[in-house]
């Protein structure tokens, strides 16, 4: 079969199904954003629950947001920023055909993408050991004495407000769904990586890495819309 | 007319006989004929569930079934139906098959998601027919919560799983297809020459993107529920039940868009096409797809009138809910006015279509009856309700994707089946399927509610004639896919445009198409459903 090869303007990396290169780069573009708007769809049915029973348990919102550690979360906050600037990097550096710099600064993204996981999993861990993770090992009494650890001398609880599980089972759904789609990211770093190493991109044809640049920044907008939600208010 | 021309050897179906040809495929069209494949299956299991339980249901003793078996194949067939059989059916098979096809390109913008979408629908069944093997599932197709979280004692993770993951299927294939609209047309292939068909793919395909992600959530949460017990929706620990329904119908309700736009699609292509004329208030049919797909996200609080929902908040999803009827009824009136003066030809497709004219009117009308909350209040789960949405999803659905079935049959294949048997078929199931739910509609008027195995005796003689009607539904059916299946055996080619249609497949592209479907540049002149071109009437 013969399909227009022809064309001399016929680049490599230019699948046979489009017309051209243009065709080919608005349709992968068009498609990046219809995924991220299914994404944020995804994570809203999150939010809504969340709201939902925000409203319902004022007491407990509170009450769960002042028993987390907000320098944790606000180092978190600053790690993933930092790892979005230097995906920008490594974008930039990609349509200068930087090959070294491209995979340094996927490192770099990497790295930080791992001291994020570090420090979430000392935060999983502390709700672990305190018994405070719903339907696995939950505990009134450790988690009440948890929570008034972290209140003022004069804000102390007796018992605790009515739907406390839920702020946590929501917590962990939330952030826990945010966690696998960084690992998915650090999966698709290391195959981009892989072919960035190859050679397989040049200062016009470097798809993978700017659409994963956006994939990067969407899940570190959704970090920093559940750092104040659950950390701050 | 040329009929006497030899099929061309060269095409999409003969490229390669292996199934490993057919399993790497990433033809468009062979992805179409593998989703017709699997879909059928699933079709016939949900079906053959529904035949064992309306059995159960002529007399009102327990007879053939325990109420836990009972209570399991309505659930069974509810799934099967809604998520692997009306979701997917015209989209997956047909638009898969026929969108490049209309608007002139060489494939999907991404072929190779596009076969990943067929595998996560296998993998997503895969898993729902697992739950049915290892005992099934009792919930109803709806998962409402706390039942499915807490109390029932079947497998809500696995069928919840293989639902979850079947969503991805129809959120990629949506994906494809609007970029595949948006990037993919071919010069001169303006949105207001595009065929209506792929106006409902692109309408139905916004709906897909936007909602189904809620309800993939939202299964997911009652999936951790059942295996962490984090307990988002449990009572007993402050979770609200209610939120459940709301977040379920996000989805479900425009769900029923998915399932009934792409139909809205096939009737106005075969319509156009059996009354030789251009469909009428083109732009008004194309837009009210679109009008339909952004309204219908707004009323979903309809499904739950008799919930602790707020009085106040069912008011304005009531008012919504008939505003769904106005761009509905435009369709309905331009379908209508499109036949007026029209030389209309009752081939099979044709009877399907009007078929479904009548009952989709019927099912949305009832809908408007149901819309009424103090109607609603009466008729509230009662078999009102389950006559209501059978009216639409079969009635209407149904017959559409039959219609599109038997019309790019032989576009799809190269043949053209036994016409007499299949317009035989096409009445047959048109009056099997009225007698089977017409008098649910009786039933659940007189207040005999849904879902139970054994019920009062005055309702005996409404079920004893919906098992009837569903027998006879079921034997056309038969005549159907005996006549359609035949036909791939007969010796005939059924020549390039058998029905004389406007649309680039039918004029562009030989039956069956070849792999990359057009062999010369596709350029689009003429406004849509010009049945006054003669290039139509001359074959190749």
């Amino acid at each position: 079969m013969s399909h227009a090869s022809s064309d001399t303007e016929h680049k490599p990396y230019q699948q046979h199904h489009f017309e051209s290169m243009q065709q080919q780069t608005q349709a992968t573009l068009l498609g990046i954003w219809l995924f991220m708007a299914q994404e944020i769809l995804f994570f809203g049915g999150m939010f809504a629950a969340y709201t939902v029973y925000r409203i319902l348990y004022p007491q407990a919102w509170a009450m769960g947001a002042a028993s987390q550690n907000v320098w944790l979360g606000m180092t978190n906050t600053i790690v993933l920023i930092g790892s979005s600037v230097s995906i920008v990097m490594a974008v930039h550096e990609a349509r200068h055909n930087q090959k070294m710099k491209v995979l340094k600064w996927f490192a770099i993204t990497l790295l930080l993408g791992s001291v994020f996981f570090g420090i979430k999993s000392i935060e999983y861990g502390g709700k672990w050991d305190h018994q405070m993770v719903p339907g696995l090992n939950w505990n009134d009494h450790h988690a009440l004495e948890t929570i008034n650890h972290h209140l003022a001398e004069d804000a102390q609880i007796a018992e605790l407000p009515k739907g406390i599980q839920l702020y946590y089972s929501l917590y962990f759904a939330m952030t826990g769904m945010h966690a696998l789609h960084m690992v998915i990211g650090f999966g698709l770093a290391f195959w981009i990586m892989g072919k960035t190493a190859k050679g397989c991109f040049n200062e016009e044809y470097y798809p993978h890495i700017e659409y994963f640049g956006l994939y990067w920044h969407f899940v570190d907008v959704v970090w920093i819309f559940l750092f104040p939600l659950l950390y701050l208010i | 007319m040329n009929d006497s021309a030899e099929q061309p050897t060269y095409n999409y179906l003969t490229a390669g006989d292996t199934v490993k040809s057919w399993l790497l495929t990433v033809d468009h069209k062979r992805i179409g004929v593998l989703y017709l494949i699997a879909m059928t299956c699933f079709f016939l299991v949900g079906g053959t569930a529904a035949g064992l339980f309306r059995l159960e249901l002529a007399t009102h003793n327990p007879d053939v079934l325990s109420n836990d078996t009972y209570n399991k194949l309505f659930t069974m067939h509810g799934i099967i139906m809604v998520f692997f059989f009306l979701i997917p059916a015209v989209p997956g098979v047909l638009g898969n098959f026929l969108v490049p096809l209309m608007i002139g390109a060489k494939d999907v913008a991404f072929p190779r998601l596009n076969l990943a979408s067929w595998y996560i629908y296998m993998l997503g069944g895969s898993f729902t027919l697992l739950a049915v093997l290892l005992g099934g599932i009792d919930t109803g197709w709806t998962f409402y919560t706390p039942y499915s979280s807490v109390y029932a004692d079947s497998n809500v993770i696995l069928a919840g799983t293989g639902v979850f993951i079947t969503g991805f299927s129809s959120i990629l294939t949506g994906l494809n297809f609007i970029v595949t609209i948006h990037k993919m047309r071919a010069p001169g292939m303006t949105w207001m020459r595009l065929p209506l068909f792929i106006w409902a793919q692109y309408a139905t395909s916004i709906i897909n993107i936007l909602g189904t992600p809620v309800i993939a959530i939202t299964l997911l949460l009652v999936v951790f529920e059942r295996a962490f017990g984090f307990g988002i929706f449990d009572p007993a620990r402050g979770g609200d039940p209610v939120l459940y329904q709301h977040l379920f119908w996000f989805y479900s309700h425009p769900a029923v868009y998915i399932m009934i736009l792409p139909g809205f699609g096939v009737v106005s292509e075969v319509l156009a096409c059996c009354s030789r004329k251009r469909i009428y208030g083109y732009e008004f049919v194309a837009f009210s797809s679109l009008a339909i797909a952004a309204i219908g996200f707004f009323v979903w609080g309809h499904h739950m009138f008799t919930s602790s929902q707020s009085e106040y908040a069912a008011l304005i999803f009531s008012v919504l809910t008939y505003l769904v009827g106005i761009p509905t009824a435009i369709k309905i009136f331009n379908w209508t006015a499109t036949l007026y003066k029209g030389s209309i030809e009752l081939s099979a497709p044709m009877i399907y279509t009007l078929g479904f004219i009548g009952l989709f009117l019927v099912g949305g009308l009832t809908g408007l009856f149901l819309a009424t909350m103090a109607v609603n209040v009466h008729l509230h789960d009662t078999y009102f309700v389950v006559a209501h949405f059978h009216y639409v999803m079969v009635g209407g659905m149904m017959m559409a994707w039959l219609a599109g079935l038997h019309f790019w049959w032989p576009k799809m294949f190269g043949k053209m089946y036994n016409e007499f048997w299949a317009r035989i078929g096409a009445v047959v199931i048109f009056f099997g399927f009225n007698f089977t739910f017409f008098p649910q509609f009786i039933a659940g008027y007189m207040g005999m509610p849904r879902r139970y195995h054994v019920y009062a005796p005055e309702y005996q003689p409404f079920q004893m004639l919906s098992t009837t009607g569903a027998f006879f539904m079921g034997i056309g059916l038969l005549i159907c896919m005996v006549t359609l299946i035949s036909s791939l055996f007969k010796k005939g080619y059924c020549g390039r445009n058998p029905f004389k249609a406007t649309g680039l497949e039918w004029n562009q592209a030989a039956s069956p198409p070849n792999t990359h479907n057009f062999t010369a540049p596709v350029v689009v002149d003429v406004e849509a459903y010009d049945y006054t071109d003669e290039r139509i009437y001359q074959d190749a």
